[in-house]
């Protein structure tokens, strides 16, 4: 890991609330200009570890910097660092320009200047000509963006999100997360975004770090991170995958021989047992989109047999639960809906292409 | 929709208890605009005799003074107790938390001359002060605190814990950061703890009986008129004043309070009226 060239950069850190271990032995660097997330389910730390990086907690034991500064001792009004709060923390009694003008109170600019400044702002955030409204009556999308402006204005080197987008409506959610990668590239300043949505991460993140229990269980980019997940755990919290039992039959050079139930012999490479080697008895990971239904054409590919156990129909997919045979446990793939492509009823036989380059194997 | 039908027992009953509430407070300005000196029934005309009469008493301007002072110190020092009290109550966690609060609550539900009592012990024969306004003010803030606490924790817990946070984050130090976003959000609350400890202070006899020394408070002094019958008339003019803008400071002093609920964006969580 090059630290040096890290902007934020935690070395073993603990956090303790009394008793509770919060945070454990986390370390990580961030880079300058990344979209960073922090992702994981409620209660794992996401907020904890933002706020320990703003400076609203202080660590029990290890190190933070920021731009190659010692954080220790450094209060949240000294950092570079700016939050958008999850509540958004707008305040009600001062209107949008006001609030958005708020860090400049201390900054030598003449008033022509800060409202020159405040003006831009809001127009960056798509909110030109609001500055005179009063902040409590905004809507929750506005408010969104309030905190956003206020938070940009003193281009911080860092802007820290806590699940900005989690209060809006899934229409808005997905508007806002495009206009935030945009706001992102256009002023390049580093984001540390907390989420507990997945598909958000996925979209939104130069890298993710899946977090649980306080412990920092997989650091990659997105794709990397979706198609090798380093554990079980990562699997089944990004995306859905199929687990299948299985059995290493041979382990010679770089390839694994394995024979997996419901689909039958399978050759993988070491790099798709991203969770360290395995041997013996193990579990095979398969992501639904990799698998097929094969109507009247063959493919050239491994096919498996199996019956339709449960069909959901989205629009532009179709979800199959299909029963493999010899295998108890339905496995789920998908199918995108075409002209012509039937949609198969429940108790159908039929065969499923897979690909074993899309397996991934954990001991 | 239609709801269940009133048990006529409990309408009788409100009633009755409103009745017997009011009744004697509607009775004192029948009285002092009465022209008798006598207190009874029937009514004899109208005056504004006992009002006039009032403007001529020096010891009654004397113990006005010495009442508005005490309630105006106690209010202050009650306020800024409560609020003490309340941010401490909302923001922070510390052992032994619910039994501190709850003892801080305790004057509330006291009876007034235990309180009393106790406290003219340890004033005089304890801390040997000799009595004064300032004996009276120490006492008052007292009962008034929890008074205090009371509105001003709703204040405070209707306010978001990031607001302060992000005044902070955006490079404020924590006192201004108090100052810029919390203080002007609990204003509504802090006008309504005065108020409302400047008039049960105003209003406040027992303690200010045992614990005064030579100049009275109102209603002490009004006490002493007692004394004499063909003065009642006047007291019940008095009486008048006082209940009137005791009635006016808590209207206002509610009206700040829900303002107060209002600004912070939050829905109503109590209070007194
Ligand atoms: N001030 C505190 N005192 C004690 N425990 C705390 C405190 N703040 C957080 N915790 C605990 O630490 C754990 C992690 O909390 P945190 O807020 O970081 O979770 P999170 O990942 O942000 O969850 P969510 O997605 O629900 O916001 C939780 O179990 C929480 O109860
Ligand atoms: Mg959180």
């Amino acid at each position: 890991m090059s630290s040096d060239k890290a902007l934020i950069s935690l070395r073993d850190v603990d956090k303790f609330y009394g008793d509770y271990h919060a945070l454990r032995d986390v370390s990580l660097d961030i880079f300058p200009g990344e979209f960073f997330s922090l992702l994981g389910p409620s209660g794992c730390g996401k907020t904890t570890l933002l706020r320990t990086i703003a400076g609203f907690e202080d660590v029990s034991s290890g190190t933070l910097s920021i731009g190659g500064q010692d954080m220790a001792g450094v209060a949240a009004n000294r950092r570079p660092t700016n939050m958008v709060f999850q509540s958004y923390a707008i305040f009600p009694h001062l209107t949008v320009a006001e609030n958005v003008g708020f860090g400049l109170r201390r900054s030598n600019y003449s008033r022509g200047e800060r409202h020159a400044r405040v003006s831009d702002a809001l127009e960056m955030v798509g909110l030109g000509g609001y500055g005179k409204r009063a902040a409590h009556a905004l809507s929750g999308g506005q408010r969104q963006r309030v905190a956003l402006a206020r938070a940009l204005i003193l281009k911080p080197k860092v802007l820290l999100l806590d699940e900005p987008l989690s209060a809006l409506d899934k229409k808005l959610r997905e508007q806002m997360q495009v206009e935030l990668i945009r706001l992102q590239r256009q002023v390049g300043i580093t984001f540390v975004l907390v989420t507990h949505d997945q598909e958000e991460a996925l979209i939104m993140s130069d890298r993710i770090a899946v977090m649980f229990e306080g412990r920092i269980a997989q650091l990659e980019e997105p794709e990397a991170l979706y198609q090798r997940p380093g554990s079980r755990q990562v699997a089944e919290f990004i995306g859905v995958m199929n687990f299948l039992g299985a059995h290493v039959i041979s382990n010679e050079g770089n390839a694994l021989e394995l024979d997996v139930a419901g689909l039958g012999h399978a050759v993988i490479g070491r790099d798709q047992c991203p969770g360290g080697p395995v041997s013996g008895m193990c579990h095979v990971g398969i992501r639904p989109e990799t698998m097929t239904l094969l109507f009247e054409d063959r493919g050239d590919g491994p096919v498996a047999d199996g019956v339709v156990d449960e069909v959901v129909y989205y629009g532009d997919m179709t979800y199959y639960d299909i029963k493999l045979d010899g295998v108890p446990k339905p496995i789920t793939l998908s199918m995108k809906n075409m002209i012509g492509r039937p949609v198969l009823d429940i108790g159908t036989r039929t065969k499923v292409g897979w690909d074993p380059r899309a397996l991934v194997a954990f001991s | 929709m239609s709801g269940p039908r009133k048990p006529r027992g409990l309408t009788v009953y409100a009633i009755a208890y409103l009745i017997f509430l009011y009744a004697p407070i509607i009775l004192l300005p029948m009285f002092a605009f009465n022209a008798s000196t006598i207190i009874a029934f029937p009514l004899q005309g109208f005056t504004t005799e006992w009002f006039v009469r009032l403007t001529g008493v020096q010891a009654l301007h004397t113990a006005v003074r010495t009442s508005l002072f005490i309630a105006v110190v106690s209010a202050i020092l009650a306020t800024i107790l409560g609020m003490c009290a309340a941010r401490a109550g909302t923001r922070y966690e510390f052992p032994g938390k619910g039994g501190i609060l709850g003892l801080i609550m305790l004057p509330l539900v006291l009876p007034e001359i235990i309180v009393a009592v106790s406290l003219l012990v340890v004033v005089v024969q304890i801390l040997q002060f000799p009595l004064s306004a300032w004996t009276v003010i120490m006492a008052h803030t007292l009962i008034c605190t929890p008074f205090c606490i009371a509105i001003l924790n709703s204040s405070f817990q209707n306010l978001d814990a990031s607001l302060e946070e992000a005044a902070i984050d955006l490079g404020e130090s924590r006192w201004n950061a108090f100052r810029l976003v919390t203080l002007p959000l609990v204003t509504p609350g802090i006008i309504a703890s005065l108020l409302i400890s400047f008039t049960i202070s105003l209003d406040e006899f027992i303690i200010a009986f045992f614990l005064t020394g030579s100049e009275p408070t109102l209603p002490v002094y009004i006490w002493g008129l007692l004394r004499f019958p063909q003065q009642l008339p006047v007291v019940m003019a008095l009486g008048t004043i006082l209940v009137a803008l005791s009635i006016l400071l808590l209207i206002v002093a509610e009206y700040f309070r829900r303002r107060g609920v209002r600004r912070a964006g939050k829905t109503e969580t109590g209070g007194f009226l």
